[in-house]
């Protein structure tokens, strides 16, 4: 069939006028064909930083702030990534926090009451072990999720609201409401703090990696639009994305490594490993935290998964049009199972942090993640009425969410106020890009 | 089976029936198809016929009946079995997923994947460009979720589809409800040069005039029910716009079992 839309046809023109008049900004999201709506996403990141900053005299932009906010992110963008999976295929997931709150109980309860017992209180095997338990439950429980949603048609939202009380109550059940502490040495380590925590020299080298990655991921496509002579970016905007990116990680990196260990946990170490301390103090980098290592490893894995695997493509094929996804043979079904077993997966995940971080597991634990991991989520531009939405967006919600929340505690504002603000900026945020969407169709 | 009656007879569904609830959609209805030829399936919004020829295409699973590809019978199931048999279909509603891109769509559940069993975007989008270049070569905007298309070329997105994977049957549901008089000689020009390579073709329209000069055979549904069929140069239009509107069966059609009893 013919091009018979006049307007397509006048484009190149469009094209060439559009781009003698914009400015150099303009030009350079063009060129570089960066999302602009994730662009404004991080402005208002930006801003909210700096906004805080000014009002609390300076102590936000800290290296042991943004450090703290790092590791308070971990475990909500950790479970946002899937949830943007959910959202994407026209589901919901309320029961996020329950199943946080059960599967951490029972990995408490198998690392201090069950594996001990087998292995001896010492053994190697337990963090692991603990973890591969809590993934077999997180993935049990999401394929339950699954199935009901799936293959006997009860609405996501009644089967995990079913889901937010049972495992709430479950978890309860498990100990009769006892918490559970303190949990074993190697796998408290998930949870950050000093010793949670890989240090000044191999953060540098987690800051190559990833800038090598980058350098590696911008040629490799160029490469691919080359083999198929697809119009390719201009060089300067490639080499202006690599140096954005590699900066980015570099200084983020550079800031971890800034924040020392406190003084007292410096001294017991210099003890316990024969070091002298001198008189001004030995300083020793916190680097990257286990857990946000943990949230970038699970970002990038789900990030994957997401673009390039057959199971992402048809993730938002079935959010676009779930009749399509049907007739062009895709086992709907079966996806949708296994996404709410990916869930349940990465809720054990943020489980161990969690559980980690506090040294305990408790009867509360995860209470309200549900909606904070849902708020991420859509702040990071994931559409509730299906088929759009990406992982690094929700991080970055997760991240903002966080933001707001630890600032205001910076601030001493009061808790309940603190609820009236993230629930207003949620909304605002959505209102906000629903006036986007709306003005970028065209 | 005899093996040797049907050898010519690329498709034959014998006595299909399917219901919702207590409505009869389609009742006992039979229709076949041959090597290269075009059938055109005609009757009013609500006779039948998307629903009868979606049980070939695998959307609806039949309640009875028999589907007998190239002689041989077919379990047919799901949209993947039919696909399995070469069978294609273009829906009236187009099935498109709006928010991914033609290649995308293009290759939906069919994807081709790296070694390494990743989806190979760069070779799909070649692929795409290659095909669309020959149904609509002005066609340009391959990085945009199909929702961005007009009309037109959505249509030929989902033509393209159907294409693309070496259909030996083809069903094309209202092919043309969407455009304009211009692109639906294009689509006219795409079946013959379809039918030229072999392609065996269901047509279904609500209008005789979209499909009188394409066809080499009519069936009329009506109520669920065929009431006949014929070939093309043996009734006039008149007669086929009675069989639609009245269930009547003219002498020089084959009546089925919704024909007027006289």
């Amino acid at each position: 069939m013919s091009e018979s839309n006049p307007e397509a046809r006048s484009e190149p023109t469009a094209d060439v006028a559009r781009q003698a008049d914009s400015s150099v900004v303009a030009r350079l999201i063009r060129a570089t064909e960066i999302d602009t709506r994730m662009l404004g996403m991080l402005g208002a990141l930006l801003l909210i930083w700096i906004a805080f900053h000014v009002f609390s005299d300076g102590r936000f932009l800290t290296p042991r702030n943004l450090w703290n906010l790092s590791v308070q992110t971990s475990s909500v963008a950790i479970m946002s990534t899937g949830m943007v999976l959910i959202i994407v295929t026209r589901h919901i997931d309320l029961s996020v926090g329950s199943i946080l709150g059960f599967v951490a109980m029972i990995m408490g309860v198998t690392q201090t009451a069950m594996l001990p017992n087998l292995l001896g209180a010492d053994s190697g095997l337990i963090w692991v072990l603990t973890l591969l338990v809590g993934l077999i439950i997180g993935a049990a429980i999401g394929a339950v999720h699954g199935y009901v949603i799936a293959y006997l048609s009860v609405p996501a939202f009644i089967v995990t609201l079913g889901g937010l009380l049972i495992w709430r109550g479950a978890a309860w059940w498990v100990t009769s409401g006892q918490t559970v502490a303190p949990m074993d040495p190697s796998f408290r380590l998930m949870g950050g703090g000093p010793y949670g925590s890989i240090g000044a020299f191999w953060s540098w080298i987690v800051a190559a990696i990833a800038c090598l990655a980058i350098i590696f991921l911008i040629l490799n496509g160029r490469r691919n639009r080359a083999r198929f002579n697809f119009p390719l970016r201009p060089i300067w905007a490639e080499v202006t994305l690599s140096v954005i990116g590699c900066a980015t990680v570099l200084g983020a990196v550079a800031v971890a490594n800034s924040y020392p260990w406190p003084k007292g946990i410096v001294n017991r170490y210099a003890a316990a490993n024969n070091i002298d301390v001198p008189e001004a103090g030995l300083f020793i980098s916190h680097g990257i935290a286990i857990p946000v290592l943990i949230a970038i490893c699970v970002g990038v894995v789900m990030t994957f998964i997401a673009t390039r695997t057959r199971f992402g493509r048809y993730v938002f094929a079935m959010g676009g049009n779930p009749e399509a996804a049907e007739l062009a043979g895709i086992n709907t079904r079966w996806v949708t199972m296994k996404i709410f077993i990916l869930m349940g997966m990465l809720c054990a995940i943020a489980a161990a942090i969690s559980t980690a971080r506090l040294n305990a597991s408790t009867n509360a634990q995860g209470t309200l993640d549900e909606l904070l991991v849902i708020a991420a989520a859509v702040i990071g531009g994931t559409s509730l009425s299906g088929g759009i939405g990406t992982i690094v967006g929700a991080m970055i919600g997760a991240l903002v969410m966080q933001s707001l929340q630890s600032g205001m505690v910076l601030l001493g504002v009061d808790a309940p106020f603190q609820n009236v603000v993230v629930g207003l900026v949620l909304v605002l945020a959505v209102w906000l890009d629903g006036i986007y969407r709306r003005r970028s169709v065209r | 089976m005899n093996q040797h009656v049907h050898a010519s007879k690329v498709v034959e569904m014998e006595n299909c029936s399917i219901s919702f609830g207590g409505i009869q959609a389609v009742d006992h209805a039979s229709l076949d198809l041959h090597e290269g030829e075009v059938v055109a399936l005609l009757g009013h919004n609500g006779a039948g016929k998307s629903t009868f020829i979606k049980l070939l295409s695998g959307a609806y699973k039949r309640d009875g009946g028999v589907i007998r590809i190239r002689g041989e019978e077919a379990r047919i199931a799901n949209p993947r079995d039919a696909k399995s048999y070469g069978i294609e279909t273009i829906y009236q509603t187009l099935a498109l997923a709006d928010n991914v891109d033609t290649a995308a769509n293009l290759f939906l559940g069919r994807e081709l994947r790296t070694a390494w069993g990743t989806l190979d975007d760069v070779a799909m989008e070649a692929r795409a460009r290659e095909v669309m270049g020959r149904l609509n070569p002005r066609f340009q905007r391959f990085k945009e979720p199909v929702k961005a298309l007009s009309g037109g070329q959505r249509q030929s997105v989902a033509i393209a589809r159907a294409i693309l994977f070496n259909a030996r049957i083809l069903i094309m549901d209202e092919p043309t409800a969407a455009l304009g008089p211009q692109e639906t000689a294009q689509v006219g020009e795409l079946i013959k040069q379809l039918k030229d390579d072999g392609i065996s073709i269901f047509l279904i329209s609500h209008d005789i005039e979209d499909v009188f000069d394409l066809a080499d055979r009519v069936a009329v549904m009506k109520n669920g029910q065929i009431v006949g069929t014929a070939p093309v140069h043996a009734v006039t239009r008149d007669e086929v716009l009675g069989m639609i509107i009245l269930g009547k069966c003219p002498a020089s059609a084959t009546p089925g079992p919704g024909a007027m009893d006289n």
